[in-house]
């Protein structure tokens, strides 16, 4: 048994603590700090489990934005949990037995792995000089399957319109209603201030490196979008009205250039998303550059809601 | 003896239990949304799992189910912030959180066009 | 055991990048409308509904002329590391009727959600739009996919722009029906990842054609099909899983529900079929057919029984749409074990698949006449609903032409389509399906005769028709109903274009 072995089953007795507690607990808002917890612990499982890139995305994304919407929303509906009326007690039971069935279902697979184990990583490596890429994952993500990235950004563009929609008519255009603490000379106010700048220079700096080492735009660009839901909350930065042009351009500027790079594949390459030989890592660095700043923005505004009141 | 990436692979399929348990159960929908993100990253620990085995050509995992649970996270989170934005104008509109089951005939009937 | 015959051997074909325009298109058209905001509504619309029906045509003659699938590999990556796009026969087919039915949907609604000249930018019409385009997208791509993870991503793209326009006029009722819709899809959603990543783990790859000589028959696949199946159930809202439907389908604007009813529950049972028959040929056996046939039955009895119930109209429609999906189930026993030869010569195949055609086009038609006779009479209460036939003759008389469809009468496509599942379940001697589709079709006459009924009688108090709705919305309704109408000009046998692209592998294991 050495350390490591028992560190990894201390960390996933506490994540499976911490993943009960989210469910069990009484009060919802409890269960959504705990949630901000359970996603740095998942992301240390991740670290383990030698996938950093995942392990940065879950940090940023499951801890970072989702733990704010979470709490947030959490905060609001505190009022209505008195109303709730729990399941009765057998069928929680028969629910629970159910799910441990499930479970333990699933552990068989597990631990009756196939005998022949396929992975893709020798074909990804073997193909990744042509693209002059170091990160494979990057080159799942912007090579191999560019394609699933590209149509995960429309994806992401349809939820944030969406959200906005949930607005009522008049508010259209209007200002999102994140909450915000405006108290100068708080913590929040200090935090933002230190926290935002490092943040930011980390967030591009996590772009930047992803092609040859764990990061992405994802991951950077998740990390800005965090940084800036936290310079909103602190109030040292208005939250902009969803009708800003600026705010639109940015918003679509990540998908289009992505998109506008493999439609030029057509002409250029061998076809759709295919990048021409010598060019793809240059390409690769554009796309992600206008990725990152797309991401950035629309999970910010993913976070802030729809309108709430009228623009200024 | 069980080694840690078994450990995980465990883990896995306990946090799909729980978050099943916490959807189904749990009367709130916002508890339903967390428990959906646990269940969500049981899956992805999974597909993790499955990477990690699939360690070769001198990399520590096969890239390509990182990258899809990469995808899925953020899927996932958008997801969420849907349901959230859903849930927070169900509160506004109606003052509850709810969704007890209601009759869709006694649904208030539409009196503008369509 | 699976048969080591001859698959397909797929490279990309000359013709394959409209596969890649069909989804692009509407991708462009989101993309400009959310940049460029409510003025250019029109103009880029206006440009793509055509565009994209032109792509649709392209794919339909090309697969036609060239007697076989359209491949793409995106990026020239093949499988298991790119991801690869395909057209055969039946996806040639489901990407012009989308394309027809979105078209119409499109000329519908130029009225209700066409946003006002020099006016600022409104809500509804933008959404409506990026929504509709969203739709459009996501079903094309479902439909001509070969990856399980990417038609995993359009899954949810779907999901993501159907819930908002069920909640697109904002009352509180429609906000319940959405959120519930989310919260169902969202589970579905899971589970169908889950079956994905069991897929990987024991298969190694996510691309279709790969996984057909790759499957067999062992529990990770069973476990793995089932929990996607569910999943996708979930989201087809097929008995037991049709809760979230009737509000969700009768609370949206109409072009919205037609949208809904026609298309986008047809997306996940087109998958179901995708996963069953070419993911994982053999792994379908007589138990696992029955069962899912079975929930169909119940769907089509409790769905029609239920709408015979209904006050209102809208809601009639959606019971009717939870009926109308459970004779698509009947592929299953149908046409995975067809006793002789493959599967798709039989007529269990084409019967199944005109079924969703000749309901796609009817059901569209159905919502519109609804909304149309909702907006003239400002309610949509069966009761009152005498008169109408005088005031909206078209509308009525384009609700009445859907509704035989419905019924199976002919000259439509729903009889093509009733006939050909009839002599299916004869011929394989499963007789008591054929009994489940005459009862059903009885109970759709029930409430489409109660519904013509009313709105042919004579009412005592005369009404003040609330909005004269223009003659071109009319025509549209009646336009996609006579879709249905022409279907029947289908032969009544096996159609030889669902049959292009098909692999020559049984489907299911032998006994």
């Amino acid at each position: 048994m050495t350390l490591t072995f028992i560190f990894n089953v201390v960390l996933v007795a506490l994540l499976l603590t911490v993943a009960t507690w989210i469910i069990v607990a009484r009060a919802a808002f409890s269960a959504a700090v705990a949630f901000v917890a359970y996603g740095l612990l998942l992301a240390l499982v991740w670290v383990e489990l030698s996938a950093i890139d995942v392990a940065l995305t879950e940090a940023a994304i499951g801890s970072g934005v989702t733990g704010m919407l979470l709490l947030g929303a959490a905060s609001r509906l505190r009022e209505t949990e008195a109303t709730a009326v729990p399941a009765g007690r057998p069928l929680t039971s028969a629910v629970a037995v159910l799910c441990a069935l499930i479970a333990a279902g699933l552990a068989a697979i597990v631990l009756f792995p196939p005998s022949i184990v396929f992975t893709l990583a020798p074909q990804a490596m073997a193909r990744l000089p042509e693209s002059g890429l170091g990160n494979p994952v990057a080159g799942v993500l912007f090579v191999y399957r560019a394609f699933d990235t590209l149509l995960e950004k429309v994806v992401l563009v349809l939820a944030l319109v969406s959200v906005w929609s949930l607005a009522p008519d008049r508010f259209w255009g209007g200002v999102p209603g994140l909450h915000v603490y405006q108290q100068p000379n708080s913590v929040l106010t200090l935090l933002a201030q230190l926290l935002a700048p490092l943040g930011i220079v980390m967030g591009i700096y996590m772009f930047w490196t992803g092609a040859n080492n764990p990061g992405g735009a994802f991951q950077g660009g998740t990390v800005l979008a965090a940084m800036w839901v936290l310079v909103m909350i602190a109030g040292l930065q208005n939250v902009p009205s969803t009708d800003r042009r600026a705010l639109r351009y940015l918003v679509v500027l990540g998908p289009s250039i992505f998109l506008t790079i493999g439609l030029a594949g057509f002409l250029l390459a061998n076809g759709f998303l295919a990048y021409p030989p010598g060019y793809a890592k240059p390409l690769i660095i554009v796309a992600e550059a206008a990725l990152t700043l797309s991401i950035g923005v629309t999970l910010g505004l993913l976070t802030a809601g729809p309108p709430e009141r009228v623009a200024r | 003896m069980m080694n840690a990436i078994t450990l995980f692979g465990l883990c896995g399929p306990a946090l799909v239990g729980l978050g099943l348990f916490g959807l189904i159960t749990n009367p709130q929908p916002v508890r339903k949304i967390l428990a959906f993100n646990i269940l969500g990253s049981g899956t992805f620990l999974l597909f993790g799992v499955i990477a990690r085995r699939g360690a070769a050509a001198g990399l520590d995992g096969d890239p390509v189910p990182q990258a899809l649970v990469i995808t899925g996270i953020v899927v996932a989170f958008a997801a969420t912030a849907m349901a959230i934005a859903l849930l927070l104008r169900l509160f506004e509109e109606t003052g509850r959180a709810s969704l007890n089951s209601s009759n869709p005939n006694n649904a208030s009937e539409t009196t503008d066009a369509s | 055991m699976m048969p080591s015959a001859a698959l397909l051997t797929d490279a990309t074909t000359a013709e394959g990048f409209l596969l890649v325009l069909a989804i692009v298109l509407p991708v462009i058209g989101i993309l400009l409308l959310f940049a460029l905001g409510g003025r250019y509504i029109e103009r880029i619309v206006l440009f793509l509904i055509p565009a994209g029906l032109g792509v649709a045509a392209a794919v339909f003659t090309a697969v036609w002329r060239g007697g076989q699938a359209l491949v793409y590999f995106v990026g020239g990556w093949e499988p298991p590391l790119g991801i690869a796009l395909r057209a055969d026969g039946l996806s040639a087919a489901m990407m012009v009727t989308v394309a027809i039915v979105i078209g119409g949907t499109a000329l519908f609604a130029r009225q209700e959600f066409g946003q006002p000249r020099g006016r600022p930018e409104a809500r509804a019409p933008l959404v409506f739009w990026i929504l509709l385009l969203a739709i459009w997208a996501a079903l094309n791509i479902i439909v001509v996919g070969d990856d399980l993870f990417n038609l995993y991503v359009a899954l949810e793209l779907l999901t993501f722009a159907a819930v908002p326009l069920v909640c697109l006029k904002g009352y509180e009722d429609t906000i319940k029906a959405a959120l519930r819709y989310m919260l169902f899809a969202l589970f579905g959603s899971m589970l169908y990842l889950f079956g994905t990543v069991l897929i990987y783990g024991a298969y190694g790859t996510l691309d279709i054609v790969l996984l057909a000589g790759r499957v067999h028959a062992e529990p990770v696949a069973w476990i793995a099909a089932g929990l996607m199946t569910m999943g996708l159930l979930a989201k087809t809202a097929l008995f037991p899983f049709h809760l979230w439907l009737p509000p969700a389908h009768a609370g949206a604007p109409a072009p919205g529900s037609a949208v809904l009813s026609a298309l986008v529950v047809k997306g996940s049972f087109f998958l179901i079929v995708r996963l069953w028959f070419d993911a994982m040929p053999g792994l379908m056996n007589f138990a696992a057919a029955q069962v899912l046939a079975t929930l169909g039955a119940g769907a089509i009895l409790f769905g029609s029984v239920l709408a015979l119930r209904q006050q209102r109209l809208k809601l009639l429609i959606a019971y009717s749409t939870i009926a109308q999906i459970g004779y698509l189930f009947f592929i299953f026993p149908l046409a995975a074990i067809a006793t002789a030869g493959d599967p798709w010569s039989g007529f269990g195949w084409t019967g199944g698949w005109m079924q969703l055609f000749s309901h796609a086009f009817a059901k569209a038609a159905m919502f519109m006449a609804a909304g149309l006779i909702a907006e003239t009479l400002g309610h949509d209460r069966i009761a009152e609903f005498g008169g109408v036939a005088r005031a909206l003759p078209i509308t009525t008389f384009t609700f009445g032409i859907a509704g035989l469809s419905l019924m199976g009468v002919p000259p439509s496509g729903g009889f093509v389509a009733k006939w050909l599942l009839l002599q299916a379940s004869v011929m394989e001697g499963q007789w008591w399906w054929a009994a489940v589709m005459l009862v059903g079709g009885l109970l759709a006459g029930g409430y489409i005769f109660m519904v013509l009924g009313k709105a042919l009688s004579s009412t005592d108090v005369p009404f003040e028709a609330r909005d004269s709705v223009a003659r071109g919305r009319e025509f549209v309704a009646l336009a996609l109903a006579l879709c249905a109408v022409l279907l029947s000009l289908v032969p009544l046998r096996p159609s030889e274009f669902l049959q292009i692209g098909r692999p020559a592998v049984p489907v299911v294991a032998p006994p």
